[in-house]
């Protein structure tokens, strides 16, 4: 069952409110920062690649035209 | 379906395994979700506060599972060094330098969570005890191990150096395991063994066994979604990242 008489009794924890809220925000935080971390990564270096692709066609094709 | 030595070839090729792990990712990050909701639900709101600790003990809900999981990701990374030197397997070597950053955050909070779980109990938020010493040295060999990677710019000088220094900081977990009961410590014994049963009363132990499973599947989220980001970045060149990145093949 509910461990406390009400939602503001919830936030407080007899006291001890800063130190347990802090905790798990600071925890989810940085957990979630290192599940994005590598999809931003991952999405960064696709995108270069397909630009450098993009810029590696255009040179072949104005080298073959110019021929 | 293949025979499992076949299995286990194709999950060491770069390629194959990006697109294997690709299947998994939303089971875990489901599995993973599901537990980390119920466990910090269940932890911070329905379970019991500790009788002398009162209601700071919920910390405990997250300290535990970091702290697990970074000791058993620091073996993690050191296994994958030491199959990387061994057998050379590139892969093993990306696994590696993945499972350093994960391990690393997940003793910073180790040690954030315990200050701030210390702060309330024993009245300050740092003491030099052997368990907590011994915790911010494995953070700085994490450190050093990624420091290491980027230190060369040859990978394979990387790779050899990072993998050593894991290997060498391996003698570090058991130290850290048997600290409570080898040192005269501030930090508490073990409440949760492999053998017998724990002294943690069952209404505090089930969440908190919710929280450990919830944070190994995060675990290997996060290990799976970093290897697979260092696999595209190393293999840029070849074809299949070329037609991964057109579009042309499904992520």
């Amino acid at each position: 069952m509910f461990q406390f008489d009400s939602f503001a009794h919830f936030m407080a924890m007899d006291g001890h409110g800063v130190y347990v809220w802090a905790s798990y925000a600071i925890t989810f935080a940085v957990m979630a920062f290192i599940i994005v971390s590598p999809l931003l990564r991952a999405r960064q270096t696709l995108k270069a690649v397909k630009l450098q692709q993009a810029r590696s066609a255009r040179h072949n094709a104005a080298q073959t035209s110019s021929q | 379906m293949a025979s499992l030595p076949q299995w286990f070839h194709r999950l060491g090729a770069p390629k194959s395994f990006y697109f294997m792990t690709g299947k998994w990712l939303p089971w875990l990050a489901l599995s993973a979700f599901v537990l980390l909701s119920v466990g910090t639900i269940w932890g911070l709101a329905f379970a019991p506060q500790d009788a002398k600790q009162g209601n700071s003990f919920r910390v405990i809900y997250i300290h535990v599972p970091a702290a697990f999981l970074a000791l058993a990701g620091y073996y993690v990374m050191a296994v994958a060094g030491a199959i990387g030197l061994i057998w050379r397997m590139k892969l093993s070597h990306m696994v590696m330098k993945s499972a350093a950053p994960l391990g690393a955050v997940l003793t910073f909070i180790s040690l954030v969570t315990g200050a701030l779980w210390g702060k309330p109990t024993w009245g300050t938020y740092w003491v030099w005890d052997a368990r907590i010493t011994s915790m911010l040295v494995l953070f700085f060999l994490y450190l050093g191990v990624i420091a290491l990677q980027n230190a060369y710019s040859n990978q394979d000088a990387a790779n050899k150096a990072s993998a050593v220094l894991a290997l060498v900081g391996t003698v570090n977990i058991p130290i850290i395991y048997k600290s409570v009961d080898w040192w005269y410590t501030l930090h508490q014994p073990a409440t949760l063994k492999l053998t017998g049963g724990s002294s943690m009363h069952p209404d505090m132990l089930q969440p908190l066994l919710v929280m450990i499973a919830g944070f190994y599947c995060f675990y290997a989220l996060a290990l799976i979604l970093a290897t697979r980001a260092e696999i595209i970045y190393r293999e840029r060149r070849t074809s299949w990242v070329l037609d991964l990145a057109a579009g042309k093949q499904g992520i």
